[in-house]
């Protein structure tokens, strides 16, 4: 059987300023080594000041995952030397004389298995390296401190997956729960990075660190899996390592044996105090938290009778289900849910065109009112709200610059149907003999009337005209 | 002009027109000139920004505009504090180019008050030592006699101050830094409570206990000193809330009254026998001013150096680790290493103290032995903590000699780490347990060397603790001017 296991780097940056100083947590499209102060360098004399925000946000992500709070959480120091570390080490957390991490034993379902948390974790991001040079002679290694300090969530799971797709969706719920409770945007470069343990019966755990991508996660797996097995099969011993994912030859690489581990003398932080958190505060964070996306599907299907799938699909995205939640009324509520996750989502699918988006709350409520009042056929409908879209214009405006006006009167549409049975005889024919047919008729129409023609008038008209 | 005048009576002086800042600061700046060749007390002078300062306060004064409090007043600033713009070396070859782009905020704080930083005086190697011969530019020499080590390792700051080369001193305190020079030096030095100033800017050694702490001619100046330097810092999460006291008011109520504890493991056994003189000497004072003096057993004092040792060491070596000399440092060439053997090549430049406490403390954190040796020394301290608790419940003070024995020769112990480890005994005690402690000069030895006696009171009774070491002061007259 394979026991994966996960350990999830996940970057709080919605918050504004970095872990432990004032400096912006946001690094990314700024100058090499600008965001930085003496205390994010680690310069001689300076101290860690503990931004309380970071605790707060580490515990909407502990108890959105089930875990338990302790009563005070500290600080400890992993030591090692690497140049993406100014001080050479890292503050963060560490459970091993005594639970003191913001999070600890949680639990989250994810398609009826049970993914068990081990402990969740707020430490400081490193530097980042930049490799340059072609060649071994040639490169060099550039440092850039700006993202170091940024404040970073660990999350680590027991081994309870056992297939890579697992691990794909319960990664996909991770991020729209992190991104639902407001405290990071995974989709933001390096925000969420993900290393996997795992490992093959009772072989030997293999470390796999380096991947870039939720959908190289799932692959270096597969391929890991694969390789362990294939070494079982041939009787040879799975070796306990670190393994790196090489993502231009996609295949794991061993990078260090673990007999090289380091040992990382951790020690407590006696720069930033014991934090007491207690029953209280925790209480406080809980009213602070957004509904949960579980939460939501609830209420999407009780309150306004969603189908589970389009309650499934409108609660775990953020952005529509926000937009959602800000355009409905009660009468209005099915159909804004259909407009957006029939039409919407289909054309603004990435977090650039979600920006690039002028559509306003008003715009999709007015929508939904016109089609449910019969002003606007579905299929105007669309047309309306790719142009309100790209233009940011009112329902009326766009109506009319476009000539969307919806045509239900019975004497303009005959009109049309006259024409239409003038140019397709042969359909007509057909369709007076078998009914089925009798929707090219109604298609005929809809594109003379560029879509404007109410359909169920259309239809009755033409059952009439045909005498079917 | 006399440069033998105390801190307080400087500002007066200036405020009443009796003398000019500039000429006093001139003065001290000759002073340097003539003795520091022997004493070595300065890593870094600052003659010019100091001149200049100067110049700019007597302007100020003529023109009657708002000053503070310090009125120009030099002091002398341990070198492992960061000040803007001005060297700040830790007495190391790794930091010996290194200045800081900020000031520590004890230094924004006297530099508010219109105090002058004359200069950055000598310390043993990022403040390991209690000698000041641990340092990349080499020794510090007692006032008193040149051929005996000044104490440390804020031995610059206590030498600086005893032999007139500055008004005031900062030190800073990690396992008695401060007492140990202001004792052989024969100055006043506290260290405060844990958490009453703020370490930001302060060069980490032992984090979790140590404190700047000023030093001074008299217990009037050290109150006046940590009137300006004490309190809240936003840039310190350690540091305390609601502290602003005013030390100096009330300075001299006296101890009639009050009881003092003569703690036992401190006294007797492995004490100089004219410290112990003196020692008894400064009780019976005590005892003629009011004061009632019992013995106190703290028997936990006895495993307060190896757990000091022990703790001291681990936080050293992760403080440490960041200098790989990648970032700042000394003039180093970097090409044509791979970064393992850059940073061992770079790190072999720590001096041997240095480099002992950095082994030591990651022999102490490496897996499997922390519990042994780390956790342990943990609990000591909190056994300390307790006992002390426990003994402040039945008297206001507790009493000391601050060193066990008389300052001695250059050289003497250098080669014997462990038996100046020992030297130690005395002072860990209020660093492990955060309580503050002052050093007092109280006598001088048949052959010319100081005697202080160490005056303990519980966490942030700082007031109180300078009441008593004012009256104990007030009983002494000893030389005045050392060299």
């Amino acid at each position: 059987m394979t026991k994966i296991g996960l350990e999830i780097h996940c970057q709080l940056t919605k918050l504004a300023s970095k872990l432990f100083c004032s400096c912006k947590a946001e690094y990314r499209n700024t100058k090499p080594n600008s965001n930085i102060c003496p205390v994010c360098a680690g310069l001689p004399g300076s101290l860690p000041m503990l931004n309380k925000k970071a605790v707060e946000k580490a515990a909407m992500i502990s108890l959105a995952l089930g875990c338990k709070i302790p009563e005070k959480i500290g600080f400890f120091r992993k030591n090692y030397f690497y140049p993406d570390l100014p001080k050479n080490f890292q503050i963060t957390q560490y459970n091993a004389y005594g639970p003191t991490s913001i999070g600890s034993d949680g639990k989250i379902e994810i398609e009826g298995k049970t993914i068990r948390i081990r402990r969740i974790q707020l430490e400081e991001d490193p530097g980042r390296l930049v490799y340059e040079g072609t060649s071994e002679k040639t490169m060099i290694t550039l440092v850039d401190y700006n993202r170091a300090g940024t404040p970073l969530v660990e999350i680590v799971t027991e081994p309870d997956f056992e297939t890579p797709k697992q691990v794909r969706v319960f990664l996909n719920v991770l991020a729209d729960l992190v991104e639902n409770i407001g405290v990071s945007d995974p989709y933001l470069e390096g925000a969420m990075r993900v290393d996997g343990n795992i490992s093959e019966g009772d072989g030997n755990r293999v470390e796999i660190k380096n991947v870039g991508s939720f959908r190289d996660i799932e692959k270096a797996l597969h391929f890991e899996i694969t390789r362990q097995q294939s070494l079982v099969e041939r009787g040879i011993q799975v070796l306990a390592e670190t393994r790196h994912w090489d993502e231009a030859r996609r295949i794991t690489v061993s990078s260090r044996s673990k007999e090289e581990e380091q040992d990382y003398r951790y020690l407590p932080e006696a720069d930033i105090p014991i934090v007491q958190i207690g029953n209280n505060s925790i209480e406080q964070i809980k009213t602070q938290m957004p509904e949960s996306i579980v939460a939501r599907r609830e209420r999407y299907i009780k309150k306004y009778g969603m189908p589970a799938q389009v309650a499934d699909v409108l609660s775990s995205d953020k952005f529509y289900s926000d937009l959602f939640d800000k355009s409905h009324n009660e009468k209005n509520a099915k159909e804004v849910s259909n407009i957006i996750t029939t039409d919407l989502m289909g054309v603004a699918d990435t977090r650039e065109k979600k920006i690039e988006l002028k559509i306003t709350p008003k715009h999709l409520s007015d929508l939904a009112d016109a089609i449910m009042a019969n002003t606007l056929t579905r299929n105007s409908g669309k047309l309306a709200l790719h142009e309100m879209i790209r233009s940011g214009k009112s329902l009326a405006d766009v109506m009319s610059s476009l000539d969307l006006g919806h045509v239900s009167d019975a004497s303009s549409i005959e009109k049309v149907i006259d024409e239409v049975f003038q140019e397709e005889e042969k359909a007509v024919a057909e369709a007076k003999q078998n009914q089925d047919t009798i929707n090219y008729l109604v298609g005929k129409v809809m594109r003379k009337t560029k879509g404007k023609a109410d359909p169920a008038t259309t239809l009755d008209i033409l059952r009439k005209k045909l005498a079917v | 002009m006399n440069l033998g005048i105390s801190a307080t009576e400087f500002t007066s002086q200036v405020s009443d027109g009796a003398i000019s800042v500039e000429e006093f600061v001139a003065k001290t700046l000759d002073r340097i000139e003539k003795v520091d060749g022997n004493i070595r007390a300065f890593i870094t002078v600052d003659s010019q920004n100091a001149l200049g300062k100067a110049r700019v306060i007597d302007k100020k004064i003529k023109s009657k505009e708002k000053i503070g409090i310090c009125f120009g007043m030099p002091i002398s600033i341990k070198d492992n504090i960061c000040t803007a713009g001005l060297k700040t070396t830790c007495a190391s070859k790794m930091l010996e180019s290194f200045v800081a782009p900020y000031d520590a905020t004890v230094i924004s704080k006297l530099k508010s008050e219109d105090a002058i930083i004359i200069g950055k005086v000598n310390l043993d190697e990022f403040a390991m030592g209690s000698t000041t011969e641990f340092s990349h530019f080499g020794p510090t020499r007692n006032p008193w006699n040149i051929e005996y080590v000044p104490g440390g390792s804020s031995g610059g700051s206590g030498a600086s101050v005893a032999a007139l080369e500055c008004l005031a001193a900062l030190g800073s305190d990690t396992g008695g830094s401060v007492r140990s020079p202001a004792s052989f030096c024969s100055v006043v030095g506290l260290k405060p409570t844990y958490g009453l100033i703020s370490r930001y800017g302060l060069v980490s050694y032992a984090n979790s206990i140590e404190q700047v702490g000023p030093m001074a001619k008299t217990v009037e100046d050290v109150a006046f000193l940590l009137n300006i330097i004490s309190g809240h810092d936003a840039h310190d999460n350690t540091t305390a809330k609601n502290t602003r006291i005013d030390y100096v008011k009330d300075l001299k109520s006296g101890i009639s009254g009050k009881k003092i504890g003569i703690i036992s493991q401190m006294t007797g056994d492995g004490v100089d026998k004219e410290v112990e003189c003196a020692t008894n000497g400064a009780i019976s004072k005590l005892q003629d001013l009011g004061a009632q003096c019992v013995p106190v057993s703290i028997d936990a004092v006895e495993h307060s150096v190896a757990a000091y040792y022990t703790i001291a060491a681990a936080e050293a070596s992760s403080n440490l680790s960041r200098y790989d000399n990648l970032r700042y440092g000394f003039d180093f060439g970097i090409e044509g290493y791979e970064f393992k053997a850059f940073i061992s090549k770079a790190r072999s430049n720590f001096g041997p103290e240095v480099i002992r406490r950095m082994l030591l403390g990651a022999f102490v954190l490496s897996a499997g032995y922390y519990g042994k040796y780390y956790l342990k020394a943990q609990k000591v301290r909190t056994m300390i903590k307790a006992q002390l608790d426990e003994a402040f419940k039945n008297v206001d003070y507790l009493i000391s000699p601050t060193m066990p024995i008389l300052p001695f020769k250059i050289g003497e112990k250098i080669d014997d780490p462990l038996k100046l480890y020992l030297t130690d005994i005395n002072t860990v005690t209020a660093n492990l347990s955060g309580i503050p402690a002052i050093s007092i000069p109280f006598a001088m030895s048949r052959s010319g060397l100081p005697i202080g006696i160490q005056l303990f009171a519980n966490s942030f009774k700082e007031k109180e603790l300078l009441q008593a070491a004012h009256a104990l002061q007030e009983t002494t007259k000893l030389p005045g001017i050392a060299i």
